[in-house]
């Protein structure tokens, strides 16, 4: 789309005059200032944003945000924006969901917009817990789980949003955590991404799941086991003393230890985000073994549904006049005259 | 070409006057006979020769059935004639059939004297094996109260075809072009519109195209020499008049998608269309999938849900969203319905009925969706409900529909049914400019001095439609229960009173024609009231019924919901109501809801349309005891249309 001129706003802008209504020290409100941060940066027009929702805590996203909101039914919230964008391919639309709504009853959904490539950021706040309905396990919590629903602990094996998003077909596979710094950074590369930009955004729900992220992601303490991915720079993190490296036998990847900053000599690889296969490894790297991959895991983009379904349209329509008192009459007709039949 | 006598049976066309009023025809055979394409082929034919018609398109849901078998039998039923034609007809009088399942299947619905024309060479110990014929029935006299002309039009189109070198198999695929030149020779058509087709049709295979056309021929001439021969005569159906202007044939499934454009054009809108295939809905996606250029996007969502998600994000947008399916669709839609009620956005949804529940009976008909419609959503939830009752019909409701969902920002359904969308009638093209506009309007600037209220009403009740990207606009909708005027989230008590009852009271406020009788006498004795693809049977059922002198009327609904305001004193007009529906009597219970009378069911839920001949018996069983009544004689026909699973006893 043709780039729309820079906004001028502050963060104040961006806030509605509606009260708030997560549970305090839910990790919501940072990633809400997070959001009403980067748009300003974005130099983002309020009555062209839109902010489209499904069901659960973080869908009552839209209701603080001074744009256009739409707060719709569970799981269906990548259908709704989906519709939206075809027939207005000029709203920026941004799409907040959870791992309930956007993993198990909109996990169909989700999967067909990123597929389709449709041009619009995708927010998944992964807290890895049923929070409006009360604390249920979801379909990214961890094995053994108990939640009043699975009081012996879950059995099932829990979906990985991103390498889900990945396997959808997703040109744009970004992460990153409600209380981090960097987490506009990822924003900002999600709404430069032309298509389809997936950010699964880890989040703290402070009364259903309390600080399950903290091993990456507490306040302090925890930095040297996130690994800060960036286009063009070496796979390193723990202050640079280690790196991730391909193991070109197994194709797998592994940690190393980087002596001196001497990184090359460790085998360190630099991040490509073009590098799908890479991607893959990223996605499915196991926490606890690896350091958590957060930022831009990968960011190759194609064309858009929106743009071949416009184009599609225009071809067809080519030369073609919207005559409808023609359209009613074609095919084989007759004429009666009178009351005599007159074939034609 | 072919020019042996016919190896009948019986004395043939004892049964037809050599220019009857009007007269059914139905062409049976196996699924890959190319029945249904004889069929429209042969519709076309009847159109441009001047008659009226209605037809009935009924085939397995089975793609490609295995052969010969009797749940594999396709059929194609036209009635035709030189006056006004309501439905496909009770009864045939000429059954082509192409093998034994098909004679099996189909025979017991034809007339007693009717004609059958039969392809020997179909009749082989397989395919009488496999239709449970222990003797061939074209030999061991079973068929002695019936004309049966029995010749062998495989070997006959094989012939026809020889010179173009095709193999046997290809050439028997001919067979259907060889039996519709005998039956074009048979009412006195012109070829010339069919060969164009098959041109048309077959551009690319030149070699085909002359095969086909070689066997229509062949199967024109060969009747041409069978009459000389004696037995096969001419039948000669005259022109219906009609008032002057255009005409072409349409199915209910082009003029649902025609209407919607229309529609769309009235509203100044450009058309977003959700779809999912389904039977029998599919074919609206696709007609309006070649529209593009009249500012037609169709979507082919991941499933019905997002379907009608994607139409309700489009009209959110500024678009006239759009989504189509039937029964089991509809169900998976019912809650994104709801919240397009909530939000109160316009949409239209499109219900092809099909047999329910469940899967059902995909390919037919039935109207047991209205319960559905009118009350098949959680919480009060109010939505107008508007249904087809012809094929032509269909264009009308279409624009209706759009109409309401502008003016109301409202969902509105649209019911129409298997037969509806399958059958073809003749249609007098419309003029667009004959249709009033109802352009849409959006909101452009706040609405109350500085503020803005999205939910501040109109006279209509409906509240003002915002497109997204309107600078000073910004505000958010959604399924929660909102304020009565900001539209952000409310949940008090007194609130939520309101809005129901502001919901119910803009639907209930819907502005609805009156409803007229469109048979017989404003009051009296009886009154028929039907909904939807009923009106054909309906129709005529209650004119030979007022021709027998019975005080009777006929009352069709368009409008479901809400109803029109002077049906329930239209009603309390007559002595007795009869509601004939093909279910197990929805709009009776609504009427006896909404009015206190003592609506009468008559329901049936074959599959398969009324016949007129069992609405007249019905009718008149109200007449019992009346001097000059016949009715009360007449025994219900309750032979059904054909039935692949009925024929197989």
């Amino acid at each position: 789309m043709n780039a729309p001129a820079k906004f001028e706003t502050t963060l104040k802008d961006w806030e509605t005059d509606q009260e708030v209504r997560w549970c305090p020290g839910c990790g919501d409100y940072a990633i809400l200032k997070a959001v009403q941060r980067t748009l300003p940066q974005l130099g983002a027009n309020p009555a062209n944003t839109c902010f489209i929702s499904g069901i659960g805590c973080s869908s009552r996203f839209p209701y603080y945000m001074e744009t256009y909101g739409f707060h719709t039914i569970h799981g269906r919230a990548p259908a709704f924006a989906t519709g939206a964008k075809l027939a207005n391919p000029d709203l920026d639309i941004w799409l907040v969901t959870g791992d309930g709504d956007g993993l198990s009853i909109g996990g169909n959904h989700l999967m067909h917009v990123l597929r389709r490539n449709v041009n619009m950021q995708i927010m998944l706040f992964n807290n890895e817990i049923y929070g409006l309905t009360k604390g249920q396990y979801s379909p990214t919590s961890r094995e053994g789980t108990k939640s009043p629903s699975t009081p012996l602990g879950s059995v099932d094996h829990p979906a990985r949003p991103a390498a889900f998003a990945l396997g959808a077909g997703a040109r744009f596979v970004g992460r990153g955590f409600d209380v981090s710094k960097n987490l506009p950074d990822v924003l900002m590369a999600a709404h430069a991404h032309q298509g389809a930009a997936f950010i699964e955004i880890f989040q703290n729900c402070i009364v259903y799941n309390k600080d399950v992220f903290d091993d990456f992601a507490a306040p302090k303490g925890a930095e040297d086991r996130q690994l800060w991915l960036e286009n063009g720079k070496p796979m390193l993190f723990a202050g640079d003393t280690k790196g991730i490296t391909l193991d070109r036998e197994k194709l797998t990847l592994d940690v190393v230890d980087v002596v001196d900053g001497d990184w090359e000599a460790a085998g360190v690889i630099v991040h490509d985000v073009t590098n799908r296969s890479i991607a893959h490894m990223l996605v499915e790297m196991p926490f606890g073994p690896f350091p958590m991959a957060l930022g831009v895991l990968y960011d190759d983009p194609r064309p858009t549904f929106e743009s071949a379904v416009i184009a599609e349209r225009e071809q067809a329509s080519a030369g073609k006049e919207a005559n409808l008192a023609k359209l009613l009459g074609k095919g084989q007709t007759w004429t009666v005259s009178g009351t005599a039949q007159d074939p034609v | 070409m072919a020019t042996a006598a016919p190896d009948s049976v019986g004395s043939p066309q004892d049964g037809i006057p050599a220019s009857p009023e009007a007269i059914v025809v139905r062409f049976a055979g196996d699924s890959g006979d190319g029945m249904q394409l004889t069929g429209g082929q042969f519709t076309l034919s009847t159109a441009l020769a001047g008659n009226d018609l209605a037809t009935f398109p009924d085939f397995p849901a089975e793609i490609r059935a295995p052969q010969g078998t009797l749940f594999g039998v396709s059929a194609f039923q036209i009635n035709f004639g030189s006056r006004e034609i309501n439905t496909a007809g009770d009864a045939p009088d000429v059954l082509v059939a192409m093998n034994p399942a098909a004679l099996k299947v189909n025979l017991a619905a034809l007339k007693p004297g009717g004609l059958i024309i039969a392809d020997t060479g179909a009749f082989t110990k397989r395919n009488l094996d496999k239709a449970h014929y222990d003797a061939n029935p074209l030999e061991d006299g079973s068929l002695a109260k019936y004309d049966v002309l029995a010749f062998d039009i495989s070997e006959k189109t094989i012939e026809a075809v020889k010179p173009y070198g095709l193999g046997n198999k290809d050439a028997l695929r001919s067979k259907n072009m060889w039996t519709l030149g005998l039956a074009l020779w048979m009412f006195d058509r012109d070829r010339a519109p069919i060969h164009d087709w098959l041109r048309a049709k077959f551009k690319s295979k030149p070699d085909i195209a002359d095969a086909n056309i070689a066997a229509l021929d062949a199967g024109h001439a060969y009747g041409e020499t069978a009459e000389l021969a004696g037995p096969l005569k001419q039948v000669h159906v005259d022109p219906v008049p009609s008032a002057p202007g255009l005409y072409r044939t349409v199915t209910g499934a082009e003029a649902v998608s025609l209407g919607l454009v229309a529609g769309a054009q009235l509203a100044e809108l450009p058309m977003f269309f959700g779809g999912y295939p389904i039977t029998p809905a599919s074919a609206i996606l696709h007609h309006l999938a070649r529209l593009k250029e009249f500012g037609v996007t169709t979507f082919q969502a991941e499933d019905e849900i997002a379907a009608i998600c994607a139409a309700i994000g489009a009209s959110y947008a500024g678009q006239l969203g759009v989504t189509s399916s039937s029964g089991p669709g509809i169900a998976l839609k019912g809650e994104a319905m709801g919240l397009a009620i909530m939000t109160e956005l316009p949409l239209v949804i499109v219900n092809s009925q099909r047999g329910g529940p469940s899967t059902g009976l995909p390919t037919k008909t039935e109207q047991s969706d209205l319960y559905q419609a009118v009350y098949g959503r959680n919480g009060d939830a109010p939505m107008p409900v508007i249904a087809a009752r012809s094929p032509s019909d269909a264009f009308e409701v279409a624009i209706e529909a759009c109409r309401i969902a502008v003016e109301y920002m409202t969902p509105v359904m649209l019911l129409t049914d298997g037969y509806i969308a399958n059958a073809a009638e003749p249609w007098k093209v419309p003029d667009p400019a004959d249709y009033a506009p109802f352009p849409a309007k959006f909101l452009e600037e706040k609405n109350d001095g500085d503020r803005l209220l999205p939910y501040k009403r109109d006279e209509k009740g409906a509240r003002p439609w915002i497109k997204p990207g309107t600078p000073g606009l910004m505000h958010r909708i959604g399924g929660i229960e909102k304020h009565e005027l900001t539209g952000n989230i409310d949940y008090s008590p007194d609130n939520h009173q309101r809005m129901t009852d502001l919901r119910k009271g803009k639907v209930d406020g819907v502005a609805v024609p009156d409803q007229d009788v469109c048979l017989g006498n404003t009051k009296g004795k009886l009154a028929v009231v039907g909904w939807g693809s009923t009106f054909g049977p309906i129709h005529r059922a209650v004119d030979n019924s007022i021709r027998k002198g019975l005080d009777v009327s006929h009352i069709h609904v368009r409008h479901i919901w809400p109803l029109p305001k002077n049906l329930g004193d239209l009603l309390r007009g007559f002595d007795h109501v009869l509601v004939p529906e093909m279910n197990t009597g929805q709009f009776k219970t609504v009427l006896r809801d909404q009015y206190l009378i003592d609506a009468q069911p008559l329901t049936k839920t074959s599959g398969q349309p009324f016949q007129i001949a069992e609405l007249e018996a019905e009718i008149a069983k109200f007449f019992d005891g009346v001097p000059g009544n016949e009715g009360g004689q007449v025994p219900a026909n309750d032979q059904q249309l054909p039935s692949t699973e009925g024929g197989a006893e």
